[in-house]
């Protein structure tokens, strides 16, 4: 078993009974150590079946920026047979933290867009954490843009804590890209299929976010600010993350209720850092269906399919106050 | 003017908007005459600081003289996710309506400019920092969809220091996406859209509909960017450059066609629904 580089405080037990597993099971065999050895086998898929059911907000945001948790070059070796990588923006330069190239996923050529968080230190420098600049966002657009001329279905998978907060990014019109992006992926004549894989951090992730099909992974989360940021402006202080990441309800089962995402990507048991094939293989069959599904849409349809999708989101009341006092009125003139 | 609804109702000082006969300007720390500020378009007549403006100032400084007919009043908001941080967010709307007379930070419409008809929104930051939640996506979308079905132009005056609405969660950052759909089916039907920034158009809403104008005007030195300066300047561990992330500094950096004085905004906006729309 690899050593994990985080283990996370609710993680402890079952690493715990993991570890006696094995010493248990370099024993010699005998029917009685068999009989432990499944029998704890068994406690030990319980436990994460229980601890991961009765995850807190904070800890699922634990989870989803787990160290060892798939990250979009994972899956581009995992869930994809080819990744043609395109570099780029032709303005400004090639962002790393958001890559962009073809794809091929079984019988679909795609188009896939996705933010890269990096693995190790010199990947995660180059990436800013995951965190794209404009001419990321850019990048972005101009191969969406490609893929639509070539009637080419677009895969984004949706991975960054947000956009990054700098005076380059600043002055390169972060706010302009990130805009764009939602206006131009609203009239794209081509399937968009998204994917929230670790974190779905506000107007970084929704730039690449504007899809026919939106999911998430059961332990991403996607959300309009992060706890951090939230709780630093309500409560004045950043120890009371945990708090707002229960108040800004963002985890997969509230985004399903609240309409947000089309469907939830089931993880391994123990989450997917504990098995990124496992995963891999998950996701890879749910694109793959809902590229499928998409296929049988025109091109009007697709545009109309995903206009409507984000026009139903909101929630508020209508009163027409006015109307029934001014009818009451016109009663009391009669 | 003692009695508008500007005036604090809890006591606390707002932000933005002096009380009394005389106030400090913030740029030039010169005391003026309030009435001279009001009179001179919430502006100082020192130093063409641009105040806070409220809505319906706004829309008295932009439009023909009772030419704005309110639309989708009838929306209000909602708790969805039953949100609460120092106090619930049933009572914090409550409390801003009562503060700003306003039913949410956006206000929406149709009414002339020196004749010309057009389609008006705009969002107030005394009212939730002008962020965005269902209500302000809502009437947006409407008021640009109206826009597309009646051809008309729409002028959105945003005043947004908080972005998307962060008390209803995700919901309000999916109302940049809807919003800026609406835009794209407009842009498409070849409508005119003029962005007005002004102080301060931060985090989504600059993110969404504000920097999709076909034209993009700025108030003098409004602060407007993506990344609040705080956070900005957290992640940099340095001090900001001067001028960071005002009007002028989009300008420079190519974001903004023009910055325009409060004094010619009206002028200006007029100006360019005639080369685009009335030929």
């Amino acid at each position: 078993m690899k050593k994990p580089s985080v283990i996370l405080p609710f993680e402890r037990p079952i690493y715990e009974l993991e570890e006696k597993l094995n010493a248990l099971e370099k024993k010699p065999t005998s029917a009685q150590v068999k009989e432990s050895i499944r029998n704890m086998r068994v406690e030990i898929t319980h436990m994460k079946k229980d601890v991961f059911s009765k995850l807190d907000p904070w800890e699922v945001v634990q989870v989803a920026r787990h160290p060892d948790r798939p990250q979009l070059r994972d899956y581009i070796e995992l869930v994809f047979d080819e990744f043609v990588e395109l570099h780029g923006d032709k303005s400004f330069g090639d962002d790393r933290a958001l890559m962009t190239g073809f794809a091929r996923l079984g019988e679909h050529k795609v188009m896939l867009i996705g933010q890269h968080k990096g693995r190790n230190l010199q990947e995660r420098n180059e990436c800013f954490y995951g965190c794209a600049h404009p001419e990321g966002y850019k990048k972005a657009l101009s191969k969406m843009r490609m893929a639509e001329k070539y009637g080419i279905p677009i895969v984004c998978l949706i991975d960054t804590p947000g956009a990054y907060p700098g005076v380059g990014a600043e002055e390169r019109g972060q706010a302009y890209h990130i805009a764009l992006n939602l206006r131009e992926m609203s009239q794209l004549e081509t399937p968009i299929v998204c994917t929230v894989i670790g974190e779905g951090g506000s107007g970084g992730a929704l730039g690449i976010g504007i899809g026919n099909h939106v999911s998430v992974l059961e332990f991403a989360y996607y959300s309009v600010i992060s706890p951090e940021g939230c709780a630093g402006i309500l409560w004045k202080h950043v120890k009371h993350a945990d708090r707002a990441a229960r108040a800004l309800k963002f985890t997969s089962q509230n985004l399903l209720k609240m309409g947000i995402v089309d469907e939830i990507i089931q993880e391994p048991l123990g989450a997917a850092h504990r098995n990124h094939r496992q995963m891999a293989a998950e996701l890879r069959a749910t694109l793959m269906d809902n590229l499928k599904k998409l296929k049988g849409f025109s091109k009007e349809e697709l545009v109309n399919h995903r206009y409507e999708k984000f026009r139903n989101i909101g929630v508020f009341e209508e009163k027409f106050q006015e109307e029934e006092s001014e009818l009451s009125e016109t009663i009391q003139d009669e | 003017m003692a009695s508008t609804p500007q005036e604090s109702w809890n006591g606390r000082k707002k932000r933005g908007v002096p009380e009394g006969l005389w106030i400090q300007c913030p740029t030039c720390n010169a005391t003026v005459y309030k009435k001279t500020v009001d009179e001179a378009l919430n502006t100082c007549p020192e130093c063409n600081h641009h105040f806070y403006v409220p809505t319906q100032t706004r829309i008295k400084q932009l439009l023909d003289e009772g030419s704005f007919e309110e639309w989708f009043s009838e929306l209000s908001p909602c708790d969805p996710l039953e949100f609460e941080d120092k106090k619930p967010y049933k009572e914090r709307l409550i409390e801003e309506q009562k503060k700003t007379g306003l039913k949410e930070a956006c206000v929406a419409g149709r009414g002339y400019m020196r004749g010309r008809p057009l389609i008006l929104a705009i969002t107030d930051s005394s009212f939730i920092m002008g962020s965005m939640g269902s209500v302000v996506g809502e009437k947006l979308t409407r008021a640009i969809e109206k826009a597309t079905e009646m051809n008309l132009p729409v002028i959105i005056v945003s005043g947004s220091g908080g972005g998307a609405r962060m008390h209803e969660g995700i919901i309000s950052l999916m109302q940049m996406g809807k919003v800026s759909a609406a835009l794209s089916r407009f842009h498409k039907a070849k409508g005119l859209f003029i962005s007005v920034l002004t102080n301060p158009t931060m985090g989504g809403v600059a993110a969404s509909f504000a920097s999709l104008g076909d034209v993009t005007l700025a108030e003098p030195n409004a602060l407007v960017g993506f990344a609040g300066p705080r956070v900005v300047s957290e992640t940099i561990k340095e001090k900001l450059p001067d001028g960071f992330q005002t009007s002028e500094f989009l300008m420079e950096h190519g974001f903004v066609d023009r910055i325009v004085t409060r004094q010619k905004l009206r002028s200006e906006i007029a100006k360019i629904i005639d080369y685009c729309v009335f030929q």
